[in-house]
């Protein structure tokens, strides 16, 4: 049958390469805006808080997915937080093995419904526990700029 | 309800938003490859271009010789049926003069308009049309209804693929070439029917 | 075949612009929630969701669907996307349709959004995917020259001037004046299409839809639950989709002949015998002024080769006999891909009701179509609405 039909020979091209040539410029929103803001200048954590449904967003969101309600009352929520849950990665995205292993966690924020996922730094892998209190660390304000990077990670609460 | 009387969203940024910081933005790019495999009907499609040759499939079915070719009539939806070497002239179906780039960056005052064209073979069922470049050709005198032949990158320089034609090149001088609309229709019609038949002769397993 | 009857029972809309602040599922919510108060319903009400977003690759989000799925008020809701190309916002309401006809849900939310900005450097890097990779990239194509090929083939054909087409595009920029949503309303003259900068011969830059941000929603009800929302409900009376080969160098460019069978589906559904007498009001999908015209003749609104003559007489004005693209269409909205779809099914559910302000076309139509088309010039998507 002719669907089966084989190209027998190796000489010919059996595959075409190429790549889609786009790269991509985020805006945060109107809710990300005021967050990112916050970290950049002050250094803290904003969130939105819908009464009705009892729920505080971190990062804030500018609706409430719940009940669809508007939500543009930012509060300050600080720094501080526990880990929810962690995981430890002892290899890079090639395979390769990592020389100091990663925490990756997700914190979630003291007196809120939401959380950040990021490193734990200055906290050793084998001392890592669920519920284990943490608090953020920035950069130099100078150095930040406005991006989930402006975070070194969270770190121990002395 | 009128959408008047509701106050819209979405706020509208300056391109000066992003330039002086007003808003801030995050930036990604994506870090990925492919490697398309070719199949069947395009891998010896792109084998044979590499050997200066246009090759279809032919569906016995529907009486159709395909361009580019393929394993399967999507109309029929059964196997086809043999290879088909088609020739490597054809009829400009449409075209058109570009001066953007892929990224609708402009082309410069210098660079020549690319000529982008749907190109129906020789040999191959009427509409079966492929897109390509046409040169060597002045942008004003292309017509449609306007006969064309492939020309190639020479044999070494091929590599397998649809670029191993360069572009198609008017076959008689252009402006000899009578007006589209009068000509085009009832001269295909006269082709398709003698080229079926000396394309059948030809075909080949 | 035991359907169940379905009406449009409210709207929402943003406005059309080129770089949104608003995060796409942002600009869901904006729309989604004016939907919503526009008939006094809650999200509580909503049984079913359904979106309406075109490419991943506009926004590098692989999972689009799911990341807009809390702006589109779909949270711990059945919930599906739905992707067509440029022919999306007009299949929305017809995958909300089926939820409700079929008579799984009486309230179904029906969201479309597009954010284009954040693809850079240009939307046109990811359309470029749309070309087969071993074929016709290698080419280096553009998405502009599909619709320069198909408008040279269509000028052609029918013996029809640039000219003559250009006034499409200044009919539907003129009456995006009066849409609160518009980008790019303004009121310009045929010369001024001509002259303005020539993209791909016969393309000129003023032939073609923006690049857009904005998004679309609205709620549809069955028979029973619209009756008592409101007393004006606009029914959806037939639906219509097809799809055409991915070959399309082997099409017909000069005729779409998938948008006539999409919309001798949805005249069959509507009971429709002869739809240039019984459609009082279109919106066919314009993201290039050659298309409307092109898409007036597959919708059988128009005779074959005839729409651009019939245009020039004032046939498609907003008070002409057909109203055309009343909103302003792609041209002069904008076209945030899924979202013009649906902002074209928004326009003729206001004006059916006699709300669409200062577009309102004289007369009371009683019919109208809204129609949008996509993929690789090749996928029809139509619905015929009626009050």
């Amino acid at each position: 049958m002719a669907i089966t039909e084989k190209i027998t020979s190796t000489t010919v091209p059996t595959f075409w390469e190429g790549e889609i040539p786009v790269r991509y410029v985020y805006t945060y929103g109107i809710a990300g805006e005021r967050f990112f803001r916050a970290v950049k200048e002050k250094g803290t954590f904003l969130a939105t808080r819908c009464e009705d449904c009892d729920i505080t967003f971190v990062p804030p969101k500018a609706f409430c997915d719940r009940c669809f309600e508007k939500l543009d009352d930012y509060i300050d929520v600080g720094t501080t937080g526990y880990v929810e849950t962690f995981t430890i990665s002892f290899r890079n995205m090639d395979g390769s093995e990592k020389r100091h292993p990663r925490i990756l966690a997700m914190v979630r924020i003291e007196g809120t419904d939401g959380g950040l996922i990021h490193y734990l730094e200055g906290i050793d892998w084998e001392e890592i526990a669920i519920g284990m209190p943490v608090r953020a660390v920035f950069k130099p304000k100078a150095q930040r700029k406005g991006s989930i990077e402006d975070i070194v990670g969270f770190g121990p609460v002395e | 309800m009128k959408l008047e009387d509701f106050e819209l969203g979405g706020t509208n940024l300056k391109s000066s938003d992003f330039k002086q910081g007003t808003v801030l933005t995050t930036e990604w790019e994506p870090d990925l490859k492919y490697a398309w495999d070719n199949g069947v009907a395009i891998g010896r499609y792109l084998a044979e271009l590499k050997e200066g040759r246009i090759i279809a499939r032919a569906c016995h079915s529907c009486k159709r010789i395909m361009l580019p070719p393929r394993m399967f009539c999507e109309l029929c939806f059964r196997p086809t049926d043999e290879w088909f070497y088609v020739q490597d002239t054809g009829t400009v179906n449409t075209f058109s003069i570009a001066r953007v780039n892929w990224d609708a960056s402009r082309r410069g005052p210098d660079e020549p308009a690319l000529l982008p064209a749907v190109i129906e073979i020789d040999g191959a069922s009427k509409g079966m049309g492929i897109l390509h470049m046409l040169g060597e050709v002045e942008p004003e005198e292309i017509r449609i209804g306007m006969k064309v032949r492939a020309v190639w990158k020479k044999p070494g320089e091929r590599t397998g693929a649809i670029t191993d034609i360069l572009y198609f090149k008017p076959i008689a001088p252009a402006r000899h070439t009578p007006p589209a609309k009068a000509s085009a229709g009832a001269k295909k019609k006269v082709k398709t029917k003698a080229r079926s038949k000396a394309g059948a002769a030809r075909g080949k397993r | 075949m035991g359907m169940r009857k379905v009406a449009i029972v409210g709207a929402g809309i943003t406005k059309f612009v080129r770089r949104a602040q608003e995060t796409g599922k942002e600009l869901s919510w904006q729309a989604s929630k004016m939907a919503l108060d526009s008939c006094e319903l809650t999200l509580d009400d909503v049984d079913m969701v359904t979106l309406g977003t075109a490419p991943d690759a506009f926004d590098g989000v692989h999972m689009k669907g799911e990341y807009l799925a809390d702006g589109a008020g779909a949270i711990g809701k059945p919930y599906m996307r739905h992707y067509v190309g440029g022919g999306t916002g007009v299949f929305s309401p017809i995958h909300g349709w089926f939820h409700v006809a079929s008579g799984m849900a009486d309230i179904c939310l029906v969201v479309a959004e597009e954010k284009m900005s954040s693809c850079h450097p240009h939307p046109q890097g990811a359309f470029l995917t749309i070309f087969d990779h071993t074929t016709e990239q290698p080419l280096k194509p553009t998405l502009i020259w599909i619709f320069a090929l198909e408008m040279n083939r269509y000028m052609s054909t029918y013996g029809i001037s640039k000219a003559d087409i250009a006034r499409v595009s200044v009919k539907n920029k003129r009456n995006a004046l009066d849409h609160p949503s518009a980008q790019i309303a303004e009121n310009i003259t045929v010369q001024d299409v001509l002259d303005s900068e020539t993209l791909c011969w016969p393309v000129n830059r003023l032939d073609i839809s923006p690049a857009s941000d904005g998004a679309a929603a609205i709620v549809l009800a069955s028979e029973r639950v619209a009756r008592r929302l409101t007393d004006k409900p606009v029914w959806i009376d037939g639906v219509g989709f097809s799809l055409d080969t991915a070959y399309w160098g082997t099409r017909d460019l000069c005729y779409p002949r998938y948008v006539e069978t999409a919309a001798r589906m949805a005249y069959d559904m509507a009971g429709i015998k002869e739809p240039s007498k019984e459609i009082h009001i279109a919106e066919p999908y314009d993201p290039f002024d050659y298309k409307e015209l092109h898409h007036l003749e597959g919708l059988m609104l128009c005779p074959r080769g005839e729409a651009a003559r019939l245009t020039a007489e004032g046939y498609t004005a907003r008070d002409g006999n057909l109203p055309v693209c009343p909103s302003g269409g792609a041209l002069g909205v904008g076209n945030p891909i899924a979202a013009t779809g649906l902002m074209k099914i928004i326009e003729i559910f206001l004006q059916l009701r006699g709300e669409a302000g200062k577009r309102q076309v004289p007369g009371t139509p009683r019919c109208g179509l809204a129609q949008a088309w996509g993929d690789l010039m090749q996928v029809g998507t139509v619905v015929v609405m009626r009050i």
